[in-house]
């Protein structure tokens, strides 16, 4: 089955965008890049709410777009849920008519269990309010859930939760998640910010600059060595695991994944549950032999596959193998010299829990 | 005596009539008009905005004169009308609809090109991206959104048109039931020292005024201006 194909050429002021992705008929694929970067244009450009865009869009077996063969299907036949950056609700409308705008449009379709969503998102006691009386965070819910029940082949969500403050943001995170589990339609998620990637995303479009650096699985994606220092922050692993034990005095929870367990900030999770934890480059340690008095809680043996020396800077990346499960480090190269590291090397790679803490 | 004369009456309803159809058509006619200047990227937006504002700054008198220059037995409209075989519009109450509505039109434009740009781009990108074609959108987006400026157009549009005295005495001269409207009632009375009953017209014209404008602010929603 075949997802979306965008490959465009936009100019947005000082902004030239000049994209070519293909992206996958299912999950979650993020568009993830620094302010500035496009990400936005892009979704609009996909959804069709940029004219002036030349290029090919197809999404399935759907020609969405063709500049050379004067194509372009418009925004409303393209059966989208655009989610914006502000919940953008209808103000002439309560909340249960913002809903209803795209379900009825959809014909009101059967197979969208409307009550079911209004259940899941919280939004049962809000139907008759009006949406000037809403907080922030249940705006943004009103927002997604109004696309989904728009019965869209695609979603595209627009930084849904930068507007948000911590509580409102967690809440709509954990939504976003367990929506994640049950969604039969591709995402596009826009996110400048890379925790919020780790837990919702599945594959990964590197936008910098107008020009995509990088796209492929989340995984795989985030521990290249070869991407450009702008995009640092956001390397690291993404271990994907299960819960297995909770140390309720200590409030930590124990993670089994490929390459061991760990030990992680205890939040509201149960044993059993599959839960993914990001390790940032830069948190983790390498250490010849396993420490013994040490404050860190995590101590994962690997092997180390490469490194990248990254030209003047005073720091490399170390590429590590855990059982099958890549790690990645950032340390000095003064340490990469000192420990008198190479490839094929034995080490301990050591993460403190509270790093891992979401 | 009764208060007002059959002539009065008759004056008074036909500035009444006379104010509905122009409001009415101006509605028509001027939407599509606002939309096209709060939307288009032409280079005509600024002209044909200017052309439209003209008769803010107009005196009544002057585009009277043209009108009537211009839809005249010689002028180039009046000889197209003739060669289409229809009647003459100078001196007949057509004619004075085809007038008011040049005169009151910046009235109904102007608020609704202004509500049209307060909505932006975003509720209509929202309803395109649920489903919603271009007629739909500007019917349940755009309008609803812009009514508190349908609104003012409508009030202005119609208590602009009747109080219009300059432009009728050109066009429409003061034929009884076809062209005597309020104002030119008034004119008559006082030309003739019946100051009384140019007193209880006068009145009349206050009191259509002040409903309409008190209608306006009731129409308003207040609801939307919220958010």
């Amino acid at each position: 089955m075949r997802g979306l194909d965008a490959k465009f050429a936009l100019r947005r002021g000082p902004l030239v965008l000049d994209v070519d992705m293909a992206l996958p008929a299912r999950g979650i694929t993020a568009l993830f890049g620094p302010s500035g970067a496009g990400k936005s244009t892009c979704l609009r450009a996909i959804a069709g709410l940029e004219p002036d865009s030349t290029g090919r869009v197809s999404f399935g077996h759907e020609l969405w777009q063709d500049s050379a063969r004067r194509v372009f299907m418009p925004t409303h036949k393209r059966r989208l849920g655009y989610v914006f950056q502000e919940p953008s609700l209808f103000n002439h409308h309560s909340v249960a008519g913002n809903l209803d705008y795209g379900f009825r449009r959809a014909k009101r379709p059967a197979h969208l269990d409307r009550d079911g969503m209004i259940d899941r998102f919280g939004l049962r006691t809000l139907l008759d309010r009006r949406v000037g009386t809403l907080s922030g965070g249940e705006r943004q819910r009103v927002s997604m859930v109004r696309a989904l029940l728009s019965d869209p082949s695609l979603l595209l969500f627009d930084e849904p939760l930068s507007a948000l403050d911590g509580a409102a943001r967690a809440d709509l995170l954990g939504c976003l998640e367990r929506l994640h589990g049950t969604l039969q339609v591709p995402m596009v998620y826009v996110s400048h910010n890379i925790d919020e990637v780790a837990r919702l995303a599945d594959h990964i479009v590197l936008l910098d600059g107008g020009h995509v650096i990088a796209q492929g699985s989340l995984q795989e994606t985030l521990t290249r060595l070869d991407l450009p220092p702008a995009l640092g922050e956001a390397l690291g692993t993404i271990i994907e695991g299960t819960v297995c034990g909770i140390d309720t005095h200590d409030q930590l929870i124990e993670l089994a994944f490929p390459g061991g367990t760990l030990s992680l900030p205890h939040h509201d999770e149960r044993v059993g549950q599959p839960i993914r934890c990001r390790i940032a480059a830069r948190d983790v340690v390498l250490a010849r032999e396993r420490q013994v008095s040490t404050s860190a809680l995590n101590q994962v043996a690997c092997r180390i596959v490469a490194m990248a020396d990254a030209g003047a800077s005073s720091q490399c990346l170390v590429q590590l193998d855990a059982a099958g499960s890549t790690v990645l480090a950032r340390i000095t190269r003064r340490s990469w010299h000192a420990l008198g590291l190479s490839p094929g090397d034995e080490v301990w790679a050591q993460v403190k829990a509270v790093a891992l803490g979401a | 005596m009764a208060l007002l004369s059959d002539q009065d009456l008759q004056a008074l309803a036909l500035t009444l009539r006379l104010a509905g159809v122009v409001t009415a058509f101006l509605l028509l006619l001027g939407t599509p008009l606002a939309w096209w200047l709060a939307h288009t990227t032409s280079r005509w937006r600024r002209p044909i905005a200017a052309v439209v504002a003209l008769p803010l700054v107009l005196p009544p008198t002057v585009l009277g004169f043209y009108l009537l220059m211009m839809l005249g037995p010689d002028g180039v409209v009046g000889r197209t009308i003739a060669a289409l075989g229809l009647a003459a519009l100078p001196f007949t109450f057509k004619g004075l609809v085809v007038a008011s509505m040049l005169y009151s039109l910046p009235f109904v434009v102007q608020p609704l090109t202004n509500a049209f740009e307060s909505i932006g781009d975003r509720p209509l990108e929202v309803a395109a991206c649920l489903g919603a074609g271009p007629m739909d959108r500007f019917f349940t987006v755009a309008l609803p959104l812009a009514w508190p400026g349908v609104v003012t157009a409508a009030v202005l549009g119609f208590a602009h048109t009747v109080g219009e005295f300059g432009v009728v005495l050109m066009i429409g001269g003061n034929i009884p039931g076809q062209t005597r409207v309020l104002s030119m009632r008034i004119y008559d009375h006082v030309q003739a020292g019946e100051y009384h009953q140019a007193n209880v017209l006068s009145l009349c014209l206050l009191v259509v005024s002040f409903a309409a404008l008190l209608a306006m602010s009731l129409l308003r929603p207040r609801r939307y201006l919220r958010d």
